[in-house]
């Protein structure tokens, strides 16, 4: 039978599991619009700007393990996508984006919203692809999903011309497909992985640093009974937090900048460093010479080009995480290193990451959070919020945390939290975010609020962009340039005192949240959070928004100071050990 | 710091290039030269590459490039004796009698062709090993200072049938 190539579109996502899509119309991409018309067996989610889309698109793939599908119009629909492509892509998250574009006959005229969306996405993208020719639209779909969805996942654009949506063709849509140029690693090798279990078993002092990678695969149950069978005490990265429960007694915290000292400081003495999925980005390694020096090195990981890259490695094997830990538990041996496992965990003991301050802490509302809320995803957004997050936020089988984590997308969590809601609807949604943040998608409240989301929207208000303004206090001689977001026109230049005369804050984020139709709260008494939180549970009807009035210059500690070592870090802020 | 050669197989579509001029920027990875056209089977492209680099970051351009979607393989020319020729045109302009009388002597030494020639302009061709081309235009430099024109097509390069390098 012959049809169109926007119904063979809808019978591409149909055939490819879409249940959810996120979608903005717009001239180049309607007649795609008007064949998704009272379809019954996709959810269409229309949000109020692209950008807050492609978050939401995300937010949904990561918190199911689903591709994440996107459609937007041609020229601005299209670049509105580019910043959350880029942050799918750095975190290896599986999108479809599909965009309309003006005819082919136009492409090249500079016609009225053209734009060349694949040549703009092409370094921060899997792949992108125009689709030229009807008969090969169905073939592109299904290529799209498999390389989105496999190896190393990513985002795939997929430009539509208008002339190919409308274009009538074959309705087959066929599951079968191979990509010459595309193979992605299926297997384990097996002797290098004897290489690795060997040096392990010798090892007096080894640790695990676990990345995104193993949270990718799913493999945290894996993961787990594999830190169990050999004992060995596991670190992460910000985007391995959770790889094992943080509660369980090997797990001894974040590597990085605003690492624990206990974990920075076992990278730093270990002898063997068993790494799965990470790419040892600057973020972790402090200076780069001095990282796990006196160890030897195990890499495994799904991308060759993240092996040997950024720190040289002994045996680097490259494989699926999951794939790599169950061959691995089939062979493991528990280890005796009781007296490495029982220094770390001193310094676990002596150097617990605590604010140690009375009030209204991000640490209290954080905490608050474990205890509160069982089977939930949280996000975070891009700042202080997140490194407070990954530091406090407890983490298990049924908990899980989004976070922008490779490109840093402020702007990211609440969006991502609505998409997480779409995917979960049964688990409480938690966004974490910042003042600043959060006005950078406001205007997805509405979203929040047409499609009955009840999410629960964490804003830790200090009215300054946070960790900017730590740096400046900590590094930069206490000029606060352009980070306070109390700042008026008629305030002093080169203000470094908050609470001295501020304007008020603009704007009033319960005011703004009720004007949507959305349920606000204030709270600035450390007393009243769990009052707060627990009330925002219970409303099953709208989203609420939470905004926590927090000491507006409370800073992230620890802090590894820029291109010192991994263990060579400030512990306490000045102010809070007076 | 070391020349390399890579060999290329990709896919013959719109947009592969820029691909892979663009995965060399955006990475700053260094590009001496690159050549590209159809082989036998007309969907698929091969490109000669050659660029100077470490060993680290060499291996990481491979890795960059097998994992591109639209590259089908990637050879490693850089210790195989190969057959290796860039086309190379030059053009010298005011040439007097004598000039043109010695661009026919070097012609000959060289073993390259004078192609074209109007009186005071002569063309020439040569076909030979980039590092052959560069001993030829240091030489025209010199002699026809201001005077020369250089064109030059990149080198393509093919792995030796027999062992011997050429």
């Amino acid at each position: 039978m012959e049809i169109t190539g926007a119904e063979l579109f809808v019978k591409a996502l149909k055939e490819e599991s879409v249940t959810t899509l996120f979608a903005y119309p717009g001239g180049q991409a309607i007649d795609l619009f008007n064949a998704l018309y009272g379809e019954k067996e996709i959810d269409v989610i229309l949000p109020r700007h692209e950008q807050g889309l492609v978050h939401a698109a995300d937010g949904y793939a990561r918190s199911t393990g689903k591709v994440g599908v996107c459609l937007v119009t041609s020229g601005p629909g299209a670049t509105n996508l580019v910043t959350g492509i880029a942050t799918a892509n750095y975190d290896s998250v599986p999108l479809v984006c599909f965009t309309g574009q003006v005819p082919t006959s136009l492409i090249g005229n500079d016609a009225f919203q053209e734009v060349d969306i694949v040549g703009i996405t092409r370094s921060i993208s899997k792949y992108a692809v125009t689709v030229r020719k009807r008969e090969d639209l169905a073939e592109t779909i299904r290529k799209a999903f498999y390389i989105a969805k496999t190896g190393k996942p990513g985002v795939v654009v997929v430009d539509l011309p208008k002339d190919v949506q409308k274009a009538y063709g074959s309705d087959s849509y066929q599951k079968e497909i191979a990509v010459r140029g595309y193979k992605p690693n299926t297997s384990v090798h097996m002797g290098q992985l004897n290489k690795a279990l060997d040096i392990l078993s010798h090892a007096k002092k080894p640790v695990f640093l676990i990345g995104g990678g193993v949270n990718i695969a799913h493999a945290n149950k894996e993961m787990t009974q594999l830190a169990e069978m050999t004992g060995v005490p596991v670190i992460t990265t910000i985007m391995g937090k959770g790889a094992i429960p943080t509660t369980n007694d090997l797990y001894v915290g974040n590597i990085g900048i605003h690492g624990s000292y206990a974990a920075n400081s076992a990278i730093s003495k270990c002898d063997v460093l068993f790494s799965i999925g990470t790419r040892f980005n600057d973020r972790i390694t402090g200076k780069i010479e001095e990282f796990a020096a006196d160890a030897k090195i195990i890499h495994i990981d799904i991308d060759t080009a993240s092996i040997s890259r950024n720190i040289i490695v002994d045996v680097p094997i490259v494989a699926d995480a999951k794939k790599a830990i169950c061959a691995l538990l089939e062979k493991v041996k528990p280890l005796h290193i009781s007296e490495w496992t029982d220094e770390i965990n001193r310094l676990k003991m002596e150097y617990p990451i605590d604010m140690q301050k009375s009030g209204l802490t991000p640490q209290r509302v954080i905490q608050s959070i474990n205890e509160l809320f069982e089977d939930a995803v949280i996000t975070t957004d891009v700042g202080q919020n997140q490194l407070w997050t990954t530091q406090f936020l407890d983490i298990d089988e049924n908990k899980q945390m989004l976070t922008s984590g490779g490109l840093g997308t402020m702007g990211y969590g609440f969006p991502a939290a609505i998409g997480a809601k779409l995917g979960n609807p049964h688990k409480d949604v938690i966004a974490i975010s910042g003042d600043g943040g959060m006005q950078m998608n406001i205007q997805e409240m509405a979203t929040a609020i047409v499609y009955e989301l009840p999410i629960i929207i964490c804003i830790l208000n200090n009215g300054y962009l946070g960790n900017v303004r730590q740096w400046q206090e900590m590094f930069y001689d206490r000029r606060y340039s352009s980070t306070c977001m109390r700042y008026r026109r008629s305030c002093e230049t080169g203000c470094n005192t908050p609470n001295h005369c501020c304007p008020e804050y603009t704007p009033d984020f319960i005011a703004l949240a009720e004007s949507y139709g959305a349920k606000g709260i204030r709270v600035t008494q450390p007393e009243d959070i769990k009052t707060a939180l627990i009330s925002a549970k219970q409303n099953t009807k709208t989203p609420t928004v939470i905004e926590f009035i927090i000491d507006r210059e409370i800073n992230v500690m620890p802090i590894v100071p820029p291109g010192n070592s991994l263990n060579d870090m400030i512990l306490e802020s000045e102010e809070s050990t007076e | 710091m070391k020349k390399r050669w890579i060999c290329l197989f990709v896919e013959n579509e719109i947009g592969v290039l820029a691909r892979i001029t663009g995965l060399f920027s955006g990475k700053s990875y260094n590009l001496d030269s690159l050549t590209v056209g159809i082989t036998e089977d007309n969907t698929i492209s091969r490109m000669t590459i050659s660029l100077t680099s470490d060993d680290r970051t060499f291996e990481q351009i491979k890795k960059q490039l097998s994992r591109s979607v639209e590259v089908i393989k990637v050879v490693d020319y850089t210790d195989t004796p190969l057959h290796m020729k860039e086309i190379l045109f030059v053009k010298v302009n005011h040439c007097s009698d004598a000039d043109i009388s010695e661009l026919f002597r070097i012609s000959k030494v060289f073993g390259i062709t004078v192609i074209d020639y109007d009186g005071s302009t002569v063309l020439l061709e040569c076909t030979q090993t980039e590092n052959k081309n560069d001993d030829l235009i240091i030489l025209l430099k010199r002699k026809f200072v201001n005077r020369i024109e250089v064109t030059r097509g990149g080198s393509v390069a093919v792995e030796s049938v027999s062992i011997s390098e050429r």
